[in-house]
């Protein structure tokens, strides 16, 4: 059964290493070894990172039996964060009625420590 | 009135199907509280543009409950859940469902933080139990978003 392919790419990014690799692919193309040389991981460490980000469609790698390039599926990407930046969008928007709700409500409630299940001042 | 910019922080957690929602409000802890326990104030934010939102009932203390109506174009959307830990000006954890998927619930926690100055930085954390079930919440919101517009979003965003 395989998981979900959404779930895939967020579990995919959810973690910095790859999330990093993938803000380089963007830039350009790299081998295993260009993208292995940062960090303080094996080369085998970085191919699995990479075997990840290619499971989930993030990444693509030529055949060139060689060097195999990886390339960043840049629409795949897009999507994903389109997803999260809609919901933080909707969340934003709810917190910004919150932000006009609190600054017209008066500094404090009736009497001091009111209870906050009791009284409705209305 | 100015509007400073405190832009909401979406984080999905990669080890458990948990949304973390960062935010910062110019208003001391005790009045972010108090928006989100008094139900007359609840029903003035809560709901997505465009909506109504009624509460059927709303017993904001420890043990106690809640159910709420949402009404978008005549169709209604109801949610439930309870309240576990009501601490003022702090913590409120509770559970929280849609009737029509009732086998789904969230484990909700709210954490106020006061920062000083007379603000308060707010931590939401939604649990569920699967990542295909967090990220289809998420993902969902898009939808929503195209229903509701996005021009108005985008007004609101560019004030």
């Amino acid at each position: 059964m395989s998981a979900d392919p959404l779930s895939e790419v967020f579990s995919a990014l959810a973690d910095p290493t790859r999330r990093d690799m993938v803000a380089r692919l963007a830039v350009a193309d790299a081998t295993v070894n260009e993208l292995a040389e940062p960090y303080d991981l094996t080369v085998q460490a970085v191919s699995k990172h990479l075997r990840v980000l290619e499971d989930a469609g993030l990444v693509s790698r030529t055949r060139d039996a060689q060097r195999r390039p990886a390339h960043l599926e840049a629409e795949v990407f897009d999507l994903m964060t389109k997803w999260i930046e809609r919901y933080r969008r909707e969340a934003e928007e709810r917190y910004r009625r919150l932000d006009e709700l609190l600054a017209q409500m008066p500094d404090q409630p009736v009497g001091p420590n009111k209870p906050e299940n009791k009284g409705k001042k209305k | 009135m100015t509007m400073t910019k405190h832009q909401t922080e979406i984080i999905l957690d990669p080890d458990v199907p948990l949304v973390r929602i960062i935010r910062e409000f110019d208003a001391p802890p005790e009045k972010v509280f108090r928006a989100h326990t008094d139900s007359d104030l609840v029903t003035k934010w809560l709901g997505p543009r465009g909506t109504e939102m009624k509460i059927d009932s709303w017993d904001c203390r420890d043990g106690g409950s809640y159910r709420y109506v949402h009404t978008i174009d005549e169709e209604e959307y109801r949610f439930r859940g309870s309240f576990h830990e009501v601490r003022p000006n702090e913590l409120i954890v509770q559970t929280f469902s849609y009737e029509g998927f009732p086998d789904s619930v969230s484990l909700e926690k709210l954490m106020l933080e006061d920062i000083g100055k007379g603000r308060t930085r707010l931590t939401a954390i939604s649990l569920v139990d699967s990542f295909e079930g967090r990220d289809a919440f998420v993902a969902s919101g898009m939808e929503q978003g195209i229903k509701e517009g996005y021009e108005r979003l985008d007004e609101v965003l560019a004030e």
